[in-house]
């Protein structure tokens, strides 16, 4: 089992991690990740997958328009706006 | 007749309903309570004082225009990671420390409805990651036994609040463990009904396929109030099951006859030590004089439930957290480009163990470790739910072990870990979906402190009014809950005496 390359999945999950941080969570995750190589011992070769433990069905209704939430309650909540929009930081180069 | 504060949520629907007492009144008494007490135990994030009187306003108009709800005037304290409109809801996270929710989960909005007042929301670890509530970025919550020690967790606010007097019904979720442990170690009911029983809606997602909503009180009677009221198909969750809910406080017990209890071979009692191991014997023994035929059970693969949850949870984390990325709500550290603002506000806003489970599950969502990892887990997953279908042939109900040691003190366990080992004996359930509690089953001694133990009782899916009714019997033959008080407001003096020689003796 490879040595967990920290900084790779910090990039993935969007995590901005100091020095510090990448030593503690690279032991602790390699730790967890030895533990859990147990495993391995089970014989899962015909076993199918559990996404879901209690029954469950595709759901589906009419595409009717509902009531839901006032547009300017959800804006409130967000960091900034500018007019009817959520404002963030350039995605384009100019 | 005790202090308000302290009777069952049924004895206070019971008297409000028939006007012996006002919602408003014991609405005064109950946050009078929490303003005396809550300095010391943190159970609250936040109190409701307004929205508590404006609801027991309109608890008592009800009342007056003849209506009977099952919960009128119920204190009741809610974890903060359900949504409660117009209130600060936080996950006691940095990320949403100023959050305001805009709408109620549905939960939530249930007991509302069955007549409950909101008193406040409840500690929990962060994004209801951990067993002892020290995961909260946003505080420190104390058990009501032993100020010393956690209450528990994820969901130790409201076992806290409960055990404390300080509301009669708590709402917590469970994902491992997060009602079950927290239930134990404040010597109070924490009940995880069936996956899908309760609406999720406005639950903020953990682990999806493993979270659920259920009540936390300090009577079974109470538990099953709480979970009639707030149980039952949501269109607003599609996970939640469409079938009807079968009442369960109409069907409690008065004892055991007829029923088989397995109990489980792999969990033999040793490891607990001799203290914890006399408690478990004993409740085992109570079980058979209630009427109950106890019965050899085995879960071959319970023991690689810690690997598989901490693999499943994990991976299903890293994906609902995704949404905190500082662009619709939360917190906001700004950059000069997406990523790294994205980056930078989810390294300021989440804690340490939120940041270890992302970052593991994420690893193990992985393109070159998807298979090794997660679905060899959820595989595992497969196997742990069936030694228990073919337990269930042999038994109705397991009795178990709810933790493998009594509270612990605050600061303790400094290893991940060695926290994660907590979830030992309540995660196999969580895996299976089955419905399982935790009830008060005694005490083992820590130096002058009893510390309170607790038995848990699973059942198969949909078997609630089955689990409650048997839990019931156990409860009420063996009372153990009522043994001791919290010393929090009890001996408040004596708490802070034995608190104030220790900080002496430390220096």
């Amino acid at each position: 089992m490879p040595e967990i390359d920290i900084r790779y999945v910090a990039k993935l999950a969007r995590i901005e991690l100091t020095e510090e941080e990448v030593e503690r969570f690279g032991a602790q995750l390699s730790a967890l990740l030895e533990h859990v190589k147990a495993l391995g011992e089970l014989d899962v070769a015909s076993v199918a997958a559990t996404a879901q433990v209690v029954e469950s069905r595709n759901v589906t209704r009419e595409d009717e328009p509902r009531p839901c939430l006032e547009q300017g309650v959800v804006l409130d909540e967000a960091p900034h706006r500018q007019g009817p929009f959520i404002r963030v930081p350039r995605i384009l180069a100019e | 007749m005790s202090e308000l504060f302290e009777r069952s949520a049924a004895e206070i629907a019971r008297e409000v309903n028939e006007r012996r007492v006002s919602a408003s009144e014991l609405t005064q008494a109950a946050l009078a309570h929490v303003r005396a007490n809550d300095g010391e135990i943190g159970a609250y994030l936040l109190v409701l004082d307004e929205l508590a009187k404006e609801t027991a306003l309109r608890v008592d108009e009800r009342i007056a225009r003849g209506e009977r709800l099952p919960l009128a005037g119920v204190p009741l304290a809610v974890k903060d990671n359900m949504c409660l409109t117009g209130t600060r809801t936080t996950c006691a996270s940095r990320i949403l420390e100023r959050w305001t929710a805009p709408y109620t989960a549905t939960a939530v909005a249930r007991m509302l409805d069955a007549g409950c007042v909101p008193i406040g929301k409840t500690n929990l670890d962060e994004f209801a990651m951990g067993s002892s509530c020290e995961n909260s970025a946003l505080g420190v919550t104390r058990n009501p036994y032993d100020l010393e020690r956690v209450p528990g967790g994820s969901s130790g606010g409201s076992a806290a609040a409960v055990a404390a007097r300080e509301a009669a019904v708590g709402m917590g979720s469970d994902t491992g463990g997060s009602i079950r442990e927290p239930g134990a170690f404040c010597n109070v009911i924490g009940f995880k009904p069936t996956y899908g029983r309760v609406s999720r809606y406005g639950l903020i997602a953990f682990a999806s396929s493993l979270d659920q909503i259920g009540p936390l009180t300090r009577t079974v009677e109470d538990a099953a109030l709480a979970y009639d009221a707030m149980a039952g198909h949501d269109p607003m969750d599609s996970t939640s099951i469409a079938r009807a809910v079968e009442p369960s406080a109409t069907t409690l017990r008065e004892d055991l006859q007829g029923l088989r209890i397995g109990i489980v071979r792999e969990f033999g009692l040793d490891p607990l030590g001799a203290a914890m191991k006399a408690v478990y014997e004993r409740a085992y023994r109570d079980l058979e004089a209630l009427g109950a035929r106890l019965v050899e059970v085995s879960l071959p693969t319970a023991d690689y439930g810690l690997a598989t949850y901490y693999l499943i949870a994990p991976a299903e984390c890293s994906s609902n957290l995704a949404r905190f990325d500082g662009v619709r709500y939360g917190l906001q550290v700004q950059a000069g480009d997406v990523a790294t603002m994205n980056s930078r506000t989810r390294a300021a806003g989440f804690g340490p163990e939120v940041k270890r489970r992302v970052l593991i599950g994420t690893y193990a969502l992985s393109s070159g470790y998807y298979d090794a990892y997660y679905v060899r887990a959820q595989k595992a997953r497969t196997l742990v739910a069936r030694d228990f279908a073919q337990a269930f042939d042999k038994c109705d109900l397991i009795a178990c072990p709810a933790t493998s040691c009594p509270p612990f003190l605050l600061g303790a366990k400094s290893d991940p870990y060695s926290m994660y080992l907590m979830d030992y004996y309540t995660i196999p359930m969580s895996l299976a979906g089955i419905p399982a509690l935790s009830v008060p089953c005694g005490w083992v001694d820590e130096g002058d402190v009893p510390l309170p133990i607790g038995l848990q009782l699973t059942a198969p899916h949909f078997a609630e009014p089955l689990l409650l009714g048997a839990a019931h019997a156990y409860e009420q033959a063996t009372q153990h809950a009522l043994r001791c008080r919290p010393e929090s407001f009890d001996c408040a003096s004596r708490a802070q005496d034995r608190l104030r020689a220790k900080s002496r003796d430390r220096r």
